[in-house]
């Protein structure tokens, strides 16, 4: 067992602009396995991503436990692991690709998935920009965008730098919240193959996706969201 | 296993004013003020405990008068507290609250250890004496004392800072803003500080030049491994240059968490108030 998600609930209490909750996932529970890729799946609104998020530590999870069989520190409940863990762990072993874009302004396309690389693991300059190029060349992102800001970038490739900055470094465990969802079919697969090989080489990968024939592709299991338990909202 | 914090705050207290028995149950978030009913003292900071880590850059948010720049003054000895400890994980000075080192002790560790950054560029520069000047000045203090060695690491910093060299023995006073801040930081650079406090160091800058100061403070933490703690009511510049945060409201924290959870999950009513005044 990689990680085991134990009756996870999160509770989002809002003040602004008036008291409410809104209950973004409910007991939540999986296991997932080394090297397995896990689906979820779920109408939307149904807190696909909010677990994701959760197990990132983006959110705050309101109750349950996410235990993760980690290199550095053996099982951590990152539900309630001190920040210092989970930041270590972000830089070793877990990745995290978004629904959007999120990046440092004014550094280059190239630079910015180079330095992804090079922030985590010992490796020279020159090769980390060459890992960069050789898959920003893979996902199809044109040369001439290398040097360019990705914050000018379509959605699709936008997305495209997001994946290669999150695959590059070879993480443990990879979360992807709509990884194809701005790209077209020869894309998409594209990101498909990267993801088949990067599984190969013992990345367990959670992954929610859009597209439920794509997601069929890669996924070894699904879980399924119940959005009947989603009250949405009330005071 | 984990690594011991470099800098590690606890229960800071700042009263300004004669204080009483109840300043800091009446002051706070809970109570809209942070000045003492009783006493009419003001609570510049109560309570504060956090920890810095290697490396690490540390945000401190809020708005103006929550508190934010006191901890960076008694941090950087400017001040004294009224309660509190502060520890900083190196072989000699290990396990002792810094607060009760001498005078003498306290501007070792300043000018050994520290390095400051003001939001006003006349707080941390002379403004009548050289570029150079104000870097040597820092350097003399941390006991170099060879002339040629000075000018060259004056150079070096220049260069870092992105200031034309040929500037060197220019005044500040005759500098830009921007200009005047990247001064500021090469001179808080100058004796290779283990932590380096930022005082809303872009604050009343054009954004171009806010732009500039942000990626070369990043640049330069990247560079040096340096930690940080960043002080501003700015969530963009928390966003770009931190990962762990805190947020001040009257004198004490209210919310501290990773800086993405802080802002895409903010817990307390105040935090989710100041996430959702971004423009």
């Amino acid at each position: 067992m990689l990680l085991r998600v134990e009756a996870l609930s999160k509770v989002f209490k809002r003040y602004i602009p008036s008291s409410v909750e809104i209950s973004g996932c409910i007991d939540v529970s999986f296991d997932v396995e080394e090297g397995e890729f896990l689906g979820i799946l779920g109408p939307s609104g149904s807190g696909k991503s909010t677990i994701l998020k959760c197990i990132y530590r983006t959110y705050l999870p309101t109750s349950g436990n996410i235990l993760y069989n980690s290199k550095l520190y053996g099982i951590v409940n990152i539900a309630k692991a001190p920040e210092q863990v989970i930041l270590r762990l972000r830089l070793s072993e877990i990745s995290y690709v978004s629904q959007f874009l999120k990046v440092i302004p004014r550094v280059s396309t190239l630079n910015l998935v180079a330095n992804a690389l090079l922030s985590r693991r010992k490796v020279p300059e020159v090769e980390a920009i060459k890992k960069a190029k050789d898959i920003l060349e893979r996902l199809g992102v044109p040369s001439k965008l290398f040097d360019a800001f990705p914050s000018t970038f379509s959605g699709g490739e936008q997305q495209k730098v997001n994946i290669a900055m999150a695959v590059v470094w070879k993480p443990r465990l990879l979360l992807l919240d709509e990884p194809t969802a701005s790209l077209d079919m020869h894309s998409a697969n594209q990101v498909l193959d990267l993801l088949k090989e990067l599984k190969q080489q013992g990345t367990t990968m959670i992954g929610v996706f859009h597209d439920i024939e794509l997601m069929k592709l890669i996924a070894d299991r699904t879980y399924k969201v119940n959005g009947g338990y989603r009250d949405g909202f009330h005071n | 296993m984990l690594q011991k914090p470099i800098l590690e705050v606890k229960g800071l207290t700042k009263i300004f004013g004669r204080g009483c028995s109840q300043c800091k149950i009446y002051t706070g978030p809970d109570r809209e003020t942070n000045i003492c009913p009783t006493c009419k003292s003001i609570v510049a900071c109560s309570d504060i405990s956090f920890e810095l880590f290697r490396g690490e850059v540390l945000g401190i948010i809020g708005e103006s008068g929550s508190g934010k720049s006191t901890i960076l003054k008694l941090l950087n000895f400017e001040i004294d507290p009224t309660e509190g400890e502060m520890y900083v994980n190196t072989p000699d000075l290990e396990g002792k609250n810094l607060f009760l080192l001498n005078s003498f002790q306290k501007r070792k560790i300043r000018n050994s250890f520290i390095g400051m950054v003001y939001q006003y560029p006349y707080m941390g520069l002379r403004m009548n004496i050289s570029v150079g000047g104000n870097i040597a000045e820092r350097l003399l203090i941390s006991n170099y004392k060879n002339f040629s060695y000075i000018r060259k690491k004056a150079l070096d910093l220049l260069k870092k800072t992105e200031i034309p060299t040929e500037r060197i023995d220019d005044l500040p006073i005759n500098f830009s803003g921007g200009m005047q801040q990247r001064v500021q930081i090469a001179k808080a650079l100058a004796n290779a500080p283990l932590v380096l406090f930022l005082d809303e160091v872009t604050t009343g800058l054009d954004l171009s030049v806010q732009a500039k100061i942000l990626d070369l403070i990043k640049n330069i933490q990247a560079e040096y491994g340096l930690s940080i703690i960043v002080v501003s009511h700015d969530i963009g510049v928390i966003r770009l240059l931190t990962t762990r945060a805190i947020v001040m409201k009257y004198g004490k924290i209210v919310e501290a968490g990773l800086t993405d959870q802080i802002l895409e999950d903010p817990q307390h009513p105040y935090t989710q108030l100041l996430v959702s005044s971004q423009l």
